[in-house]
């Protein structure tokens, strides 16, 4: 947005946690490339606060080694400010790890260059599924669309509904998430009455709605990004009485993010997605994430699945470092490290497919409900170990 | 049948919106011929007004209403002072930079004030929901906009064209030194018309927030939006862009519901078309 030069504010935020140390080789810097300013502020927030509640409740260090934590300012969808700035973080601040990525575009610009530097580069976010084939350097902590998107059409068809309307936005993730959703469903004895894609751009649903509730389907299945469109889409859906039509919505979980679940109000309740992380989690991992978040963020900030994938992709750094020995980070063993890693998430148990280089991971059914007064995705159901089907 | 009155209605409510957070901009570039890009800065400051007003004091949202329209005229009045005066006589491409940084600035202080992420509007029972009439559904609140623009779009006519000080600002655009040999205040004129149009722009934002939502970038998403109604709609009347909005608000409603796999293109594939038939715009300075 600011084109790059709006950055210096970002820069001076900087985790300076290595500075009283002397000798270089026992500082690992990680170069993390995010959307700090510009639309998707807050994927950017959401990612340094989670990277840095990892921190807080590990340490700045791993294997008896500080780790520093370089943000970058990738000003939105950005291909070519991320290309440079990673370029800067390996060339100036020669960064060990590359990480953060909210976003596809600026994910697929830097790929080469980690190849190129055999850097390894952890993906906390971006989540389509054709980045981790880019660079064998790659490895992907968050999730890919059409892993989330592939359960809900087949817990759809189990569960009665027979006539499904899809609504994604017009593009890669919204592609991603149609071609997912449509194969399971269909799969599973489903029938698409109808589909459209929407501008990115959009603000007026009124029409879409229209044609969808004089389709009369079962249910509507809707991929939007995080931002106006979902809350827009859901006052739609509820004012034009879709519900009421008998209209059952169903989304990935983008869409009733925690972050922004209580700014929608009443309007969600009810509606059924696939996400692979609820704050409403019950485990003690997603507590300790909870409070450490609150901490670092203020309790003002709901974390969402977007800071779980930066604590997440702070842990696996945190085991390639401790498994990588003394001596310089080496980028194809840190690589062989993360290949087959198992963690314990915030969202649940997760692992890096050796193969894919992807994460595999459990995929919940959740309903949006209100507990104690404040609204969360509750999940019921889930899909254990679900691979990316896009590859 | 059902089904096109419906598109109609849609159309004409979503047309009402668009003429709604544009018709500051009508005044301010369309009647004081100043390139004001930062309009969408004062909408946004309308919005924001109204959002807080309701949030934190639980003020009703009839009521924040005037007062995001209060707050946006007072904000332009400071600025129509210390800033806008200075570039009235200068080229329209100094006006554009020093209200695109204006942009900037707004974007800049709302991140830093309220966050990057979308402000919660929750609207008062009696305007949600829908009525059916003759077997359409009609939205009560986009009923409303279309009250609320319909009324201003009167008010605003009458204003300019049957009063003195409508009169006033007429004089003061077509030729400042004239009028002001034949006692017009121009300066106070277009102090007062410049702080009603950002008004207007704080009260559009605050209509539009149920729409079009809040966050920090609003003044940049919808600019598009602005500039498109008053050029398509000409400048020198509000007439020009009510008709194009309305106009645009129902050529985009039916394209996305009768064509929805190109229905976004037809917003501007009408612009383009209206203004090649007609580059001054629908109804042009006389």
């Amino acid at each position: 947005m600011t084109g790059g030069h709006g950055n210096a504010g970002v820069e001076e935020e900087s985790v300076h946690v290595g500075k009283t140390v002397g000798r270089a080789e026992d500082v690992v810097k990680v170069g993390m490339i995010a959307e700090m300013s510009g639309p998707f502020a807050e994927t950017g927030r959401q990612m340094v606060n989670g990277a840095k509640a990892y921190q807080k409740v590990y340490g700045d260090s791993a294997g008896g080694r500080k780790v520093e934590l370089i943000v970058r300012d990738s000003t939105g969808p950005a291909p070519e400010v991320a290309k440079r700035l990673a370029q800067e973080l390996l060339v100036n601040d020669k960064v060990d790890f590359l990480a953060g990525f909210g976003l596809t575009p600026n994910a697929l610009a830097v790929a080469p260059l980690a190849t190129e530097m055999k850097k390894p580069m952890i993906v906390m976010n971006a989540a389509t599924s054709v980045i981790t084939l880019k660079s064998p350097y790659i490895a992907r902590v968050s999730f890919t669309l059409a892993q989330v998107a592939a359960p809900l059409g087949t817990w759809a068809a189990k569960n009665g509904i027979r006539k499904v309307y899809t609504l994604v936005a017009d593009y890669g993730p919204g592609i991603d998430a149609e071609t997912a959703f449509k194969k399971a469903f269909i799969a599973g004895g489903g029938e698409i009455v109808g589909e459209v894609r929407t501008p990115l751009r959009n603000v007026e649903f009124a029409p879409y709605l229209q044609r969808i509730k004089d389709a009369r389907p079962e249910a509507v299945f809707i991929f939007l990004p995080v931002g106006e469109q979902p809350v827009a889409f859901m006052k739609g859906f509820s004012e034009r009485e879709l519900d009421k039509a008998g209209i059952r919505l169903i989304a990935t979980g983008d869409v009733t993010e925690d972050g922004q679940l209580e700014a929608m109000g009443e309007t969600p309740l009810g509606v059924v997605t696939t996400h692979h992380y609820s704050a409403a989690h019950d485990s003690a991992q997603n507590r300790t994430f909870l409070k450490a978040f609150a901490e670092v963020a203020g309790s003002d900030f709901k974390p969402n699945f977007m800071a779980v994938g930066a604590w997440d992709g702070m842990a696996a750094i945190y085991e390639a470092i401790r498994r990588n020995g003394n001596g310089p980070i080496d980028g194809d063993r840190a690589l062989a490290t993360l290949k087959g890693l198992k963690l314990d998430s915030p969202r649940g148990p997760i692992m890096i497919d050796p193969e894919t280089r992807d994460v595999v991971q459990t995929v919940y059914v959740r309903r949006v409900q209100k507990r104690g007064g404040r609204v969360f995705n509750v999940e019921f159901e889930q899909f254990p170990s679900v691979k990316d089907p896009g590859k | 049948m059902a089904s096109l009155l419906g598109v109609l209605f849609d159309g004409l409510a979503y047309g009402m919106l668009l003429f709604l957070v544009s018709v500051g901009l009508s005044v301010t570039l369309g009647l004081m011929n100043f390139v004001n890009l930062a309009h969408g800065a004062f909408a946004m400051l309308g919005g924001y007004v109204c959002v807080v007003l309701m949030q934190r004091w639980g003020v009703p949202f009839l009521m924040a209403l005037p007062a995001a329209f209060v707050a946006s005229a007072a904000a332009g009045l400071i600025l129509e002072r210390v800033l806008y005066r200075r570039f009235y006589r200068r080229s329209h491409l100094d006006q554009v930079l020093v209200t695109i940084g204006l942009v900037f600035m707004a974007i800049a202080v709302a991140t830093w004030m309220f966050g990057p992420q979308q402000q919660p509007l929750r609207l008062p029972g009696a305007l949600s929901g829908q009525w059916t009439l003759l077997g359409v559904d009609l939205n009560v609140y986009r009923c409303f906009l279309l009250v609320v623009g319909a009324l201003l779009a009167w008010t605003l006519t009458l204003v300019l064209e049957r009063t003195r000080f409508g009169a006033a600002v007429r004089a003061a655009v077509d030729d400042a030194r004239v009028a002001e040999a034949l006692g017009v205040r121009v300066t106070l004129v277009f102090q007062l018309t410049f702080a009603v149009g950002c008004g207007l722009a704080g009260l559009g934002g605050a209509l539009g927030v149920e729409v079009l939502g809040l966050d920090p970038t609003f003044p940049l998403k919808y600019i598009v939006y602005f500039l498109l109604v008053v050029a398509v709609g000409g400048t020198g009347s509000l007439k020009g862009p009510l008709f194009a909005a309305l106009l645009l608000g129902v050529a985009d409603v039916a394209g996305k519901y009768y064509l929805p796999q190109v229905g976004a293109f037809i917003l501007y594939a009408i612009m383009v078309l209206l203004l090649i038939v007609r580059p001054q715009g629908l109804v042009a300075r006389a």
